[in-house]
């Protein structure tokens, strides 16, 4: 049950968008981020979305892949969705019941369009972990956060740490799944009782996932010792990050995009 | 050939804790590795097996003795890198010793580490992943692989840094049959074909008997030590230190014990059956 996590999931292929350097895909994820906050009207929302759509098309990730990702944000969106239709008072009243619910146009123009920035803001950072193994992730957010070295920010740690947990999550899950079937066959309860109850059964869970976290820990120490590792000086890297024309293409789209937008942002469409 | 580790008087005690006196494991052990041979440590849990080969990169340090490896004595801090890169180490649980979430990224670890250009880590990935026949599996994750890939990979991960010699710290102990064959495989291959020393700590007297040499600790000094035929030969002493011998070595000492006249010397089940077969046709 705990197997189907899809934590930043990714989707092993060799698309162009998978092709792409990991640091042109996170800086033009933040271009597309600061152009879908800037757009205004439905012309610059159409513009994104279309540019979306194209980006997913040519990522060859099922779209259903995309969609079941979705599930957990639906409640948020509603959220959201809710809040704005029956709590902006703008324009033409559309509907009036009792002066208790209202809606008016404003209110159902702002519900949508907050719904599409959430969910093509989700959607961008989806297509982003769906076509970039962690690693390269992290070896992309490693060269980006480079220059934060010369003020003492420990760069290589940070991506080492990241990488380590990543590769520990699923390992650490099977675990959790094992302590879990253990304290069920000598008759632990997680399903039934007060919300406190439930919280307490945890408590046979946790303490040996961290005793064990803790020994794993510290025979991967010993193992990376034994690899020679001493932290982030003079390690070299097998794959060296570069740009290719599809990154100088790229860029040129993504900020072309962020311009247009703009334009069409300051002209109110 | 020369040796490439040697122990000179090693004693090691763990530190002991809240002013309780250390375990002394070792007090004067002596012992030498000739290199490019394949030597199996044998001996019950506690009887310091595993604290021994952490000797052999410089994990432990001596509290009495020395330790010496390719001439380098493991106190050495400044030769520290030099000891880890001739003497790769392989732990017994395969989870706890890959690092990167991709094979290839972990296998290229250690390579790494040593700061090597990064199209001679290619080759070396490559060339390491293919000498233990997982190179189709180089874009896979490392968790949905089984045990023995699992170890595989580690191992690949170790002989990507080129040492000299491997440490396996019972690298089968949570493998499944077919999983021990394959690591058992690949760990001859590399001592036959690359001639890399291989130190083998195992519980298997079957693993045990693969080896050119056999030493088996007891107490934390050795209590046997020669080529496998004549170790497993001393079935009263294994007996007494409680390790057993192989299966086909311990059915002809029964057989003995009964009167038959049967040689100690067959390690493995043929050679076994062919003796048993010579002899019921005598």
């Amino acid at each position: 049950m705990l197997k189907d996590i899809t934590l930043g999931q990714y989707f092993p292929g060799t698309s162009p968008i998978h092709r792409l350097d990991p640091r042109t895909k996170l800086i033009l994820l933040i271009v597309y981020i600061v152009a879908l906050f800037l757009a205004q009207g439905w012309v610059g929302y159409g513009v994104l979305l279309a540019f979306l759509l194209f980006t997913i098309k040519i990522s060859t990730i099922p779209p259903r892949s995309i969609l079941r990702g979705m599930k957990p944000i639906v409640m948020i969106l509603v959220f959201t969705g809710v809040l704005n239709l029956f709590f902006t008072r703008e324009g033409k009243t559309l509907l009036n019941i009792a002066d208790v619910i209202i809606v008016t146009e404003g209110g159902l123009t702002r519900a949508v369009m907050m719904m599409a920035r959430i969910l093509m803001l989700i959607t961008g950072t989806f297509l982003l972990t769906y076509t970039t193994s962690p690693i390269s992730l992290t070896d992309g957010l490693e060269a980006l956060l480079n220059p934060l070295k010369k003020i003492g920010v420990p760069v290589h740690e940070l991506s080492m740490m990241m990488c380590i947990a990543l590769r520990f999550i699923p390992t650490l899950i099977e675990e959790t799944d094992k302590i879990m079937s253990a304290q069920k066959a000598r008759g632990a309860d997680f399903e039934n009782g007060s919300l406190m109850d439930r919280a307490r059964a945890l408590i046979p869970i946790l303490v040996p996932l961290f005793i064990g976290a803790f020994r794993r820990a510290d025979e991967l120490a010993t193992a990376m010792e034994c690899r020679c590792y001493q932290g982030g000086e003079g390690r070299s890297k097998m794959k060296i990050l570069r740009y290719h024309l599809g990154d100088m293409k790229a860029f040129g789209m993504g900020f072309g995009l962020l311009i247009l937008v703009g334009a069409l942002a300051a002209l109110g469409l | 050939m020369s040796d490439i580790i040697v122990t000179e008087h090693l004693a090691y005690t763990y530190p002991g804790m809240d002013n309780m006196p250390g375990v002394a494991v070792f007090k004067d052990l002596n012992l030498s590795i000739e290199e490019g041979t394949f030597v199996a440590v044998l001996g019950m849990n506690g009887c310091g097996k595993s604290t021994l080969a952490k000797h052999f990169n410089s994990i432990l340090l001596p509290s009495g003795g020395r330790v010496l490896v390719c001439g380098i004595d493991t106190a050495n801090e400044d030769r520290l890198m030099v000891v880890r890169r001739n003497v790769g180490m392989v732990f017994q649980n395969p989870d706890n010793q890959i690092v990167a979430n991709v094979v290839e990224e972990d296998v290229a670890f250690g390579p790494e580490n040593l700061g090597i250009a990064s199209p001679e880590i290619r080759n070396r990935v490559d060339k390491a992943l293919k000498q233990v026949g997982m190179y189709e599996y180089r874009e896979h994750a490392p968790h949905l692989l089984s045990g023995g890939q699992k170890q595989r990979i580690a191992i690949a991960g170790v002989i990507a840094m080129e040492p000299k010699c491997i440490v396996l710290d019972e690298p089968t102990a949570m493998l499944d049959p077919r999983g021990r064959r394959e690591v058992m495989e690949t760990v001859r291959r590399l001592n036959r074909e690359k001639g890399i020393t291989v130190v083998l700590i195992t519980h298997h007297m079957d693993e045990a008997a693969q080896a050119d040499r056999v030493v088996v600790m007891h107490k934390g000094s050795v209590a046997a030590d020669g080529a496998p035929e004549d170790v497993f030969s001393q079935v009263e002493l294994l007996h007494r230190i409680g390790l057993a011998a192989p299966d086909s070595v311990e059915l002809c000492w029964q057989l003995k014990q009964e009167g038959f006249d049967l040689p100690l010397d067959k390690l493995t089940p043929k050679e076994c059956a062919q003796v048993l077969c010579e002899f019921l046709k005598a």
